[in-house]
């Protein structure tokens, strides 16, 4: 069986059905629906981070673009929802592709630029003289569009593509190609690798997915305001669960969700002083003894993680 | 060996060492013609009018002092930097500029002073990336052999940061030779290797030049330059000071001069 398939049947499929099925035995639907949203942020955090090593504090800006891009196409120019969740995506992919130039910088330097970037866009978006656009920093309503049963039901199908997309990155020549760019660009170049249009087009998918998610979240809970999709702890939140598992895997961020978000949702609602604790703890517990992420467990003992 | 030699003499010389070549006269045309290069880093020119060319199976070792500008000239070629002078031409057609991904499609390739592979990468998945996307033309990388070849068959499936220097030298020359290049640019391989590797690897590199390939050699060992090159051109300070063979460098004066420093009338070994 070609490791492709494989992967598929053994990360894509259980996650996907499960979660397909969980409402009809859970009724905590926003709960799930909350998972579902991290566990794409988290794949498409992975993009940009696990395959080309840069790391973007300011995530959250891409998955902000995608709810007010999907919130203006409904508000303004009465789009069907689905037309207005691709509007989502572009409003994202564009914002990315003005950020590009901030590819030049690596490391610290990437990270901080693309916060403050991220800080901008909702500046901008909150402005209350905008209030006429965005309406600022009043908040979005979109009752007109609230179906949650339909849209939990389009999250999951994100997600799936988002998985699809990172078993292709996984297992194709341009994820390989993306994975000797994080490692040394020089060398990446002499082995005939366009590195700047491989890592745009990197940049641009993770922005892609983000703003899918932002979009269909925006239309989830319909009711939002700027500070909910622009919130830093978005962007923390994926990048510590993709971290915990494990980046450039498919299943490290699973898993990274899964446990992290679980404990967060057991313990963190009921006893949150307990939940700061032990996440501090598992966190620095994870940086001091598995900087790789839980699947560097199995990776050490040469089993193959997909 | 002194690393600081007086440039005083500069002047008498002349600049180009083009002239020293056989001229187009001889059968094989230059695949590539360097004509007066020049790189500065601020105020400091590292390249300052070099000038050579280099015909198909031909190897040309370039020698010269710490700071002569060797290591800057391949990276200038290879695409890492832009020139700030001067012309690089390849079949005739300037390519001084382009980004290293066009100019491995053109077959040129190199490898790293200090090897540079792709260290969470396999061995094997180093060279098949650049099999992948480094061929100019349309056909297959045979990487079993290539890796075999290389002694590193062995290691494919490992991590290429659990190997040693000397097979991560070797890898890094497995990932330019996968592009299947047409000028090889190597920067200090022999530096490191014991005497038994250094004899196989200038084989290695005589059997790519008898493939047609050209190469390009930059390295301090005299013995290892004696044993591949056909000829070398002695750079200092960013220009050609001598071209011919290896062993009438020895006996320029001006060559003697750079690399043992004032001219005395004692015997320079």
């Amino acid at each position: 069986m070609p490791k492709a398939l494989r992967h598929v049947l053994f990360t894509l499929v259980p996650v996907v059905v499960a979660f397909a099925l969980l409402p009809s035995v859970y009724s905590n639907q926003l709960l799930l629906f909350n998972f579902v949203i991290y566990l794409a942020l988290t794949q498409g955090f992975n993009i940009i981070y696990g395959f080309t090593g840069y790391l973007p504090f300011g995530y959250v800006g891409f998955f902000g673009a995608g709810a007010y891009g999907f919130a203006l196409a409904v508000m303004h120019l009465h789009f069907p929802p689905l037309a207005a969740l691709g509007v989502g995506a572009v409003a994202a992919v564009l914002l990315g592709l003005v950020l590009t130039p901030l590819l030049r910088l690596s490391g610290a330097y990437f990270a901080i630029a693309n916060l403050a970037a991220s800080q901008a866009v909702f500046l901008i978006v909150s402005n209350p003289n905008l209030t006429a656009i965005t309406k600022g920093p009043y908040g979005i309503s979109l009752s007109g569009v609230f179906s949650p049963g339909f849209t939990y039901g389009v999250a999951v199908a994100i997600l799936a593509a988002t998985l699809g997309l990172v078993i292709y990155l996984r297992n194709s020549r341009f994820g390989l190609a993306l994975q000797a760019i994080r490692e040394d660009a020089i060398s990446a170049g002499m082995a005939g690798i366009n590195v700047v249009l491989s890592r745009t087009i990197a940049w641009l998918l993770s922005a892609l997915v983000a703003g899918l998610v932002g979009g269909v979240f925006a239309w989830y809970i319909s009711v939002f305001y700027p500070e909910t999709v622009f919130d830093l702890g978005v962007s923390i939140f994926a990048i510590v669960f993709a971290l915990f598992g494990g980046t450039a895997t498919i299943l490290g961020p699973i898993l990274g969700v899964i446990i992290l978000y679980g404990i967060y949702n057991v313990i963190g609602i009921s006893t949150p002083q307990y939940f700061q604790l032990i996440y501090g703890v598992l966190i620095v517990g994870l940086v001091l003894f598995l900087p790789e992420g839980l699947v560097s467990i199995f990776k050490r003992r040469g089993i193959d993680v997909p | 060996m002194s690393p600081e030699p007086d440039t005083d003499t500069e002047a008498d010389t002349g600049t180009g060492t083009t002239g020293t070549g056989t001229g187009t006269g001889t059968a094989a045309a230059p695949l590539l013609r360097i004509v007066g290069l020049v790189k500065r880093f601020g105020g400091f020119r590292a390249l300052d009018g070099l000038s050579f060319h280099l015909k198909p199976g031909e190897i040309l070792g370039l020698v010269g002092p710490n700071g002569s500008g060797k290591t800057t000239c391949i990276n200038v070629i290879s695409g890492l930097y832009r020139p700030d002078g001067g012309q690089i031409l390849l079949d005739g057609r300037a390519i001084g500029g382009l980004p290293s991904h066009r100019l491995v499609h053109l077959g040129i390739n190199r490898t790293f002073q200090v090897p540079k592979p792709f260290m969470t990468l396999t061995v094997r998945e180093n060279v098949e990336v650049a099999a992948a996307y480094g061929r100019r033309r349309p056909g297959k990388t045979d990487i079993e052999a290539l890796l075999h070849s290389l002694e590193l068959d062995s290691h494919a499936k490992r991590p290429a940061s659990e190997l040693n220097s000397v097979q991560q030298k070797m890898l890094d020359l497995a990932r330019a030779l996968a592009t299947a290049p047409r000028i090889l640019l190597v920067d200090e391989l022999a530096a490191g290797l014991n005497p038994a590797e250094l004899e196989r690897v200038g084989e290695r590199l005589k059997a790519l030049a008898a493939q047609n390939i050209a190469l390009v050699v930059v390295e301090h060992l005299m013995g290892f330059i004696d044993q591949v090159t056909d000829r070398v051109i002695v750079c200092n300070a960013g220009r050609g000071i001598f071209a011919g063979p290896l062993s009438a460098a020895i006996r320029d004066r001006q060559v003697v001069e750079v690399f043992l420093g004032a001219e005395d009338d004692g015997g320079a070994a």
